[in-house]
């Protein structure tokens, strides 16, 4: 798990609007999990305050990008095709955690599962489903 | 679409008192009628991946739901959305390198408790567009107090 961890920071750190984020890598019962500590450049609503829900999107569609690639290396990257996002609770100011599920990874296409998560996973503040585009064979 | 947006608070408010569209830079173009135009100015510190210089799709999607909320608030000056439902993204093409990226959004219905709205993403041409989206979004009623900032 020390060295998946690995793998996904670096492909973080590749990444300048993952950085922009905050996001980082870390494992959760046993799961690659992406992390995103909470930052004030991150509400969306500074009346509750919450999380943009564009953030806790592109945190996401980041997190089944990223397993795929690391699952499923490509000599050319992976494409999200489309998603679809679900908003469940308000993301509150704290850290989030996001972690992605590959569902079917066919020669071509993948369906992934991700959910999103602050203070248990069992209360996800945020699902997404979404189909992606394998890279080209090496 | 008008030029001369409605009500110059909302947009003020939405765009200029946001964190998140702070950050990202997000401009405010027009606002009205359940319309509103949105621009994410290119920036190299927004671009997917080192080597690229297209503006990533997390911006997009942010830039996106921002804009079709602006679209909602935009039927009624007493209605907010308080909450973005769900949002469907179809990508079609990954913006343009080092280009800004618009989006047009469109409230074209909505209900005591309900919103729905369609937005678009493009580059150079509303006609050749980067992605489509189809949201929903929980109102507020015209009782309840506006979100304050």
């Amino acid at each position: 798990m020390i060295e998946k961890i690995a793998r996904l920071q670096a492909y973080l750190d590749a990444r300048p609007y993952a950085r922009f984020l905050g996001a980082r890598a870390d494992s959760r019962d046993g799961n690659l999990v992406l992390v995103l500590p909470f930052s004030p450049h991150l509400i969306g609503n500074p009346a509750l305050p919450a999380l943009h829900g564009g953030v806790i999107g592109a945190m996401m569609e980041l997190s089944a990008l990223s397993q795929l690639s690391l699952d499923h290396p490509r000599h050319s990257p992976h494409q999200t095709i489309d998603v679809t996002i679900e908003y469940l609770r308000p993301g509150r100011a704290q850290t989030t955690y996001v972690s992605a599920h590959l569902k079917k990874v066919g020669r071509r296409i993948a369906n992934i599962q991700v959910e999103a998560w602050q203070d248990s996973p069992a209360q996800p503040i945020a699902a997404m489903r979404g189909h992606f585009l394998l890279g080209a064979e090496g | 679409m008008s030029e001369v947006p409605t009500d110059r608070v909302i947009i003020d408010r939405m765009a200029n008192s946001t964190p998140q569209a702070i950050a990202l830079g997000f401009e405010a173009i027009s606002m009205a009628e359940g319309r509103a135009t949105m621009r994410a100015p290119w920036r190299a510190d927004l671009v997917e991946v080192v080597g690229s210089t297209a503006l990533a799709s997390g911006v997009i999607t942010t830039l996106m739901d921002h804009c079709s909320g602006m679209a909602v608030a935009a039927v009624e000056e007493d209605r907010f959305p308080t909450a973005t439902l769900d949002l469907r993204i179809d990508f079609l093409r990954a913006a343009a390198p080092g280009a800004d990226v618009m989006v047009e959004a469109h409230c074209y219905k909505s209900t005591d408790t309900l919103a729905f709205v369609r937005a678009t993403a493009w580059d150079a041409s509303p006609e050749d567009p980067i992605a489509t989206v189809q949201a929903a979004f929980v109102l507020n009623g015209p009782q309840s107090p506006r979100p304050t900032s």
